[in-house]
């Protein structure tokens, strides 16, 4: 479904982000990505819905090159794809029921959405996914008002309620307690399963990566260095992918 | 949890009806909010006494005065237009950097994150003063205190400088991140060492920003207190108005848009420079 060739980003500075880094992702596959800080992994998905422009390679979804679209084909191929950020990236002093909505910008006009006239099928699924993610009761509270777990389903809300095929998620966990972590990756891995959704994760906490998925992909430098399943994930290739270190860390399992 | 209301909200949004939480929530409240304001549009209105004559005179007039500018004079009163561009242009940088300088202590102590209470009362006193007053009025009183020319424009303009920087230093002030504010304080520094090492370095670009703002602003205010005796190109130009020469007029208004472009080409250079 998602198809990465040879994809490449050179920064203006003439840093290498990404170096020729290509795989292919089917539906419904939930993949993480690992690495190091810096080695390229939120280029990498931000290269897929154009938030970046890749300098190099092809990047397809169903068929489809995203690199080569602009203006309203492009608008098009990003409703497609939901995005959900690691600090949440709510419209802080918009309420819950608004940040869930603005996954409709995409489908609605801009007079309806200035005036806030969603059509009744978007807000009775944007109440459902609220029942889902556990805040329908929520809903007129304002975002900044929401712990970070609860800004974080709201973020998942948002991105679902597009009716995405792809959900490009970045350190999902990066600001939450291990606790909130663990709840918002089973969430996470839930929703893609009932929905078969796929799902690229940036995630640099590698159990909690071995915990939840069937597939990972090791990003060092901006080129692929590892691809496999979580068992595959020796510590050689841990090593490879972040240097050397203690890799028995407690709780291991 | 649920009170009455977001329950009822959310069984209206689960029939796909929904809509935004109003800012004043009280219907009638509201409602009368909304009459009040159009109603009191309506009196403004129609309050308004247009005399069609007058405006039609005036046009004429007004047509004279800006046809002036495609003729504009700058020869025949040269001397007094230099030495008017240059005694603004002193009065300027000087009010500027008198007024900057006086507006960081005033600033610091008015920012409610710095300052103990009486102290935060004091500044905020001072520049509550300075705000209040236009510039003509305060130039009007230091015209009286030390006499007609340049002195009396200085003062002024620095006066409404410390005003105006101190508020908005200030404000900036009591945005800077609190962390930085925390890990200083942490350190066992002094006061003085805290507001330069944590405050300083996050609201320097802010005040370079205004100062130089501030500068455009006061090489404008000059022109305008010249008239009520400040010194200044203002005086020049209002001997020239007074005289119906208004291709001076002209000239002198053209070196003032000049002059202003200028420092609005130049502050844009120095606040990237200093970023």
């Amino acid at each position: 479904m998602l198809e990465l060739k040879r994809v490449s980003k050179c920064y203006a500075g003439g840093e290498l982000a990404l170096n020729d880094v290509s795989f292919n992702v089917s539906a419904g596959e939930v993949v993480a990505l690992i690495g190091p800080s810096g080695a390229g992994k939120s280029t990498l998905i931000r290269c897929i819905n154009q938030l970046v422009q890749p300098t190099g390679g092809e990047v397809l979804l169903n068929g489809t090159r995203l690199d080569q679209l602009r203006g309203r084909k492009l608008r098009m191929a990003r409703r497609q794809i939901g995005m959900i950020f690691q600090n949440y990236a709510l419209v802080e002093r918009l309420s819950v029921m608004e940040n869930v909505l603005s996954g409709r910008l995409a489908y609605v006009g801009f007079w309806q959405s200035l005036l806030r006239r969603y059509p009744p099928d978007d807000i009775r699924y944007a109440v459902d996914l609220l029942d889902r993610v556990g805040l329908s009761s929520m809903l007129d509270k304002r975002a900044d008002a929401l712990s970070g777990g609860q800004k974080q389903r709201v973020g998942i809300a948002r991105a679902l309620i597009q009716k995405p095929d792809l959900l490009l998620v970045d350190e999902p966990t990066a600001s939450l307690d291990p606790k909130s972590s663990r709840q918002i990756m089973r969430l996470l891995c839930e929703l893609c399963r009932e929905q078969s959704l796929a799902a690229i994760i940036n995630i640099h906490d590698v159990a909690l990566a071995r915990q939840f998925v069937s597939r990972v992909i090791g990003l060092q430098q901006g080129r692929v260095v590892f691809d496999g399943t979580p068992d595959d994930l020796s510590e050689t290739v841990l090593t490879e992918i972040y240097g050397m270190e203690d890799w028995q860390e407690p709780g291991h399992d | 949890m649920t009170d009455p209301d977001t329950s009822l909200r959310l069984s209206n949004a689960r029939q796909g009806m929904w809509k935004p939480l109003p800012a004043i929530t009280q219907r009638w409240k509201r409602l009368s909010l909304n009459l009040a304001v159009l109603l009191y549009l309506l009196l403004a209105t129609s309050s308004i006494e247009v005399n069609w004559a007058r405006v039609s005179q005036g046009m004429e007039r007004g047509i004279a005065f800006i046809a002036s500018f495609a003729r504009p004079d700058f020869l025949s009163r040269l001397d007094e237009i230099g030495l008017g561009l240059l005694e603004s242009l002193t009065m300027t940088f000087v009010a500027t950097v008198i007024g900057t300088l006086l507006a960081i202590p005033v600033g610091l102590g008015a920012a409610s994150n710095m300052a103990p209470t009486p102290v935060y009362l004091f500044c905020r006193g001072v520049i509550t003063i300075s705000r209040t007053f236009q510039e003509i009025i305060i130039a009007i009183l230091f015209v009286t205190m030390f006499g007609f020319g340049p002195l009396a424009g200085v003062m002024t303009l620095a006066f409404a400088t410390l005003g105006f920087t101190a508020k908005l230093l200030a404000e900036d002030i009591e945005d800077v991140r609190k962390d930085a504010l925390e890990a200083v304080k942490a350190t066992g520094a002094g006061w003085l060492q805290w507001v330069n090492y944590a405050v300083q370095p996050q609201v320097m670009p802010r005040l370079i920003g205004l100062s130089m703002y501030r500068l455009d602003i006061n090489f404008r205010e000059s022109a305008v207190i010249g008239i009520v005796g400040a010194g200044g190109i203002g005086a020049t130009l209002n001997t020239s108005i007074n005289r119906y020469d208004y291709d001076t007029s002209a000239a002198i208004l053209i070196l003032i848009i000049l002059i202003v472009l200028f420092s609005e080409y130049l502050s844009g250079h120095i606040r990237r420079w200093t970023a």
